[in-house]
């Protein structure tokens, strides 16, 4: 073999692997309107869990009602629907409507898919949406298995009556949500687990699903048999998955992306960024926040629990770490919720907390045993909670520990309740204060805090069968006030803030609702004759 | 040679057999699980989903089923992409690693043979010094360095290549060169050592006393030996690229193995971590054989054992 015999082979090599390239083609470049997203885990409504899943399913599906920009529920499938004068009966009138193969979609489609997602074998993590239907809740539990003790019938093609156990005022919010969406029957029995599948899938939102390549993105056509095609300006769009900031500004940069949330904001480019036209801050309905274990001394005491949060300054970690129109949190519901008003912790106040931890035996932080801050591995936490470090230094002369778990190791941890001080977040399912307050119940898979109290459960169980949206709000209130004024279970640090880049002088409808969904719906070009 | 071949294959099965039992256990070991969310499951929910994998069955029955799986060809669903098959995973990112790979290391060779042997020829003279500083900094500049760096000139700068993603041709130049640099430095030192060390040999001293050209000398006799260290070095280079492919992928956006690997490990995605396991452990196990072939080719003084 000689030189040059071996250079030929590499050049012959490397022609070989062309073709290779080619199989792996995508067609990002085509879309009308492309946007970045994190892969999502299941495109499967009755299985999703996360952002980036429900905002591929809110756009390939659509449920009984759909969110306007403001989150208010409107009419999607359902064209109508009326409420018992007891809460207890909602009846949904159904327009008619097909999925993208033609079937026409009925009730009966949506009866089952809920009683699917309702079936303990599907295990679907958010079930319990449905809890409030009479018998649902059993039946996810496995405790009775016969479907027509569950509150849902179709008694006509065009109209779906649902009982409820309790009066749930927020219903139709909960018909808005992704998991709520209709599955087809027809595709699930015929292909399995792999019915979401490009070739396999067949939805009844604005889009279908034509091609997608894990890791690299969706792609998605206009449903050409969505019952309001007509309003549908794009013909096409494509998610671009990537988890990498910098390299999502890159593509964004070079005009790859139209569109892009906070996961193609390079930290360090914020405050550059921030000054642009095309930077759009809004707040987002999900707070930051530490956890505190009041199983474990000393935070089994409230009055150090409540030093800790009184020497908390949100603004100097909104102003000097997250720098990206974050603001500091005063509660744990965020404020922008109407019907809601949230409570008003006093907020900095280092004499404060240094009384009350002298009231709870540690003046000066004397004799204070070791607590330790558990984060899950990332830049932006670490900060964060250094910050926190440096302010309870300053202000009750404490030192505390910081603890860096990687995810899933974290999670676990949390889990189990081996922790002191735990971060943690929570984000809206949908526009409702009890969302974020029912979580802290003692049967609550995600309280975490071991914390219960017979006064506070009492109270989650009284304002989810209250029918008047103002008794309600106070009977939330007054569970906010306990957990987190009262008892300082948890400490509040930022509201969370939507952070999109696009240039709204080539789109419009882009303006971010408060859970961000980018429902494209609405997006249409401003100079449709510019279109790719 | 082909007791050789047989040999290897022998010890190749035992070996894969051990990789397999020893990565089965230690992700398990690891604390956290596939179904540790952010937001909780509830208990039932919990149950069913490990039942549904089979992570409610003792931990020897587990790994007892999965080497069944194998046997069949079955590598088992995904825990994080629901209704997809880690094979099927691994059959979509693998060609793209594999291109990546294979042109980064075109890449390290076409710009580091060439180096080295002028380095070689010019010893310790101006044209040496230059190529081994040209070398020194390729192996020092580390990829996340070179990667926004080739961005800001031929993306920004110049407009001439994609910034990233994976299809077309020119997607291929930018993660190739970033992945290939480093090499291309280490392939282009190995070089020159080599052909240093043959360039002194008997045998090249006769070549030249018979009046062969330089030329003929060098790319005939010098280069054939010199580059032994390399085509050694090419095994385990090859690996590598695949594996630590990981940042490029990012920088550039390319789905290839590397970052599916490093997912997988992170989510707690059992079947497919395990599966990226073995397909680099057969990579390596089969780079590193057809290497030892390759320089038996080379320089028949090879003893393969």
């Amino acid at each position: 073999m000689n030189v040059r015999s071996t250079l030929s082979t590499l050049l012959l090599g490397a022609a070989l692997l062309l073709p290779g390239l080619s199989g792996c083609l995508g067609n990002e470049t085509a879309a009308d309107f492309r946007f970045l997203n994190l892969e999502p885990e299941t495109l499967d409504p009755g299985l999703v869990g996360g952002q980036a899943g429900g905002r591929i399913i809110a756009n390939l599906f659509e449920g009984l009602c759909v969110r306007d920009a403001q989150l208010v529920p409107q009419p999607g499938i359902a064209r109508s629907w009326q409420v018992s004068a007891d809460g207890l009966t909602w009846t949904f009138h159904l327009r008619e409507s097909s999925w993208s193969d033609g079937t026409p979609l009925t009730s009966e489609d949506f009866r089952w898919s809920w009683l699917r997602l309702l079936d303990p074998m599907t295990a679907s993590k958010s079930a319990q949406l449905l809890h409030g239907v009479r018998g649902a809740e059993e039946f996810n539990a496995g405790r009775h298995d016969d479907t027509s003790r569950v509150g849902i019938r179709a008694p006509d093609a065009s109209t779906l009556v649902v009982e409820l156990a309790h009066p749930v005022p927020w219903f139709a919010d909960l018909c808005a949500t992704p998991p709520l969406s209709p599955v087809p029957r027809q595709r699930i029995e015929a292909a399995g687990n792999r019915w979401t599948r490009p070739g396999e899938i067949v939805s009844n939102g604005p889009f279908c699903l034509v091609d997608r390549r894990l890791n690299q993105g969706l792609y998605l056509q206009r449903n050409e048999r969505y019952w309001n095609v007509d309003a549908i300006a794009l013909a096409s769009a494509a998610a671009i998955t990537g988890d990498f900031a910098n390299a999502n500004f890159n593509r964004y940069e070079s005009g790859l992306l139209d569109w892009v949330d906070s996961g193609g904001v390079p930290p360090a480019l914020v405050d550059h960024l921030r000054e642009r036209d095309d930077w759009h801050a809004t707040p987002f309905l999900a707070t930051y926040f530490l956890r505190c274990n009041v199983d474990r001394p000393p935070l089994d005491d409230a009055r150090v629990r409540q030093a800790l949060q009184a020497s908390i300054d949100g603004a100097a970690i909104v102003q000097y770490v997250t720098r990206s129109g974050q603001v500091a949190a005063h509660s744990l519901v965020p404020p922008q919720l109407p019907g809601y008003e949230e409570i008003q912790l006093s907020g900095h106040e280092p004499e404060r907390a240094r009384r009350l931890l002298a009231e709870a035996g540690y003046p000066g932080g004397k004799g204070l045993p070791a607590i330790t801050l558990l984060i899950s591995t990332s830049q932006w936490h670490r900060q964060i909670a250094e910050v926190l470090q440096q302010q309870w230094r300053d202000t009750l002369d404490i030192e505390v520990r910081i603890q860096n778990q990687e995810w899933k190791v974290f999670t676990s941890t949390v889990r189990q309740g081996d922790y002191d001080l735990a971060r943690g977040s929570w984000i809206a399912d949908y526009a409702d204060a009890g969302n974020f307050l029912e979580i802290w119940s003692t049967a609550s898979p995600n309280n975490r805090t071991g914390f219960s109290d017979v006064a506070v459960d009492s109270l989650i169980n009284a304002s989810a069968r209250e029918i008047d949206p103002a008794r309600r709000a106070l009977l939330l209130q007054e569970i906010e006030r306990r957990v987190v004024q009262e008892q300082a279970v948890i400490l509040p640090v930022y509201y969370f803030a939507i952070t999109n880049l696009y240039d709204d002088s080539r789109w419009e409808g882009l303006e971010p609702d408060p859970l961000n969904q980018l429902d494209l719906r609405r997006v249409r070009p401003r100079h449709p004759e510019a279109m790719r | 040679m082909s007791s050789y071949l047989l040999r290897r294959a022998a010890t190749t099965v035992p070996l894969l057999l051990a990789i397999v039992v020893i990565s089965f256990l230690f992700m398990r070991m690891a604390p956290g699980g596939p179904f540790d969310l952010d937001q909780e499951l509830d208990p039932v929910v919990r149950a069913n989903l490990e039942a549904h994998y089979g992570l409610d069955q003792p931990l020897l029955t587990q790994l007892g089923l999965y080497l069944r799986g194998l046997l069949a060809g079955d590598l088992g669903p995904s825990f994080k992409y629901t209704g997809y098959g880690v094979r099927e995973i691994l059959a979509q990112a693998a060609p793209v690693s594999f291109v990546l790979g294979a042109t980064a290391l075109f890449i390290a060779l076409l710009l580091g043979i060439p180096l080295g042997t002028l380095a070689a020829l010019h010893h310790n003279q101006r044209g040496d010094r230059l190529a081994s500083a040209v070398a020194l900094v390729g192996i020092c500049v580390p990829n996340f360095v070179l990667g926004p760096l080739l961005v800001l000139v031929f993306v920004f700068q110049f407009g001439w290549l994609p910034v990233g993603g994976w299809g077309s041709p020119a997607q291929v130049i930018l993660p190739a060169f970033t992945l290939g640099a480093i090499r291309a430095a280490y392939v282009a030192r190995l070089t020159r050592t080599g052909m240093l060390d043959v360039l002194g040999q008997d045998f090249v001293r006769t070549a030249r006393a018979k009046g062969l050209r330089e030329r003929s000398v060098v790319l005939r006799h010098v280069l054939r030996i010199g580059l032994l260290p390399v085509l050694q070095y090419l095994g385990p280079a090859s690996a590598s690229i695949l594996v630590g492919s990981v940042v490029v992928e990012r920088i550039f956006s390319v789905p290839g193995l590397g970052s599916f690997f490093i997912n997988a490990a992170l989510n707690r995605d059992y079947t497919l971590a395990m599966g990226s396991v073995l397909i680099y452990s057969m990579l390596l196990i089969a780079l590193n054989l057809l290497v030892d072939l390759l320089s038996r080719v080379l320089d028949p003084r090879v003893k393969l054992q």
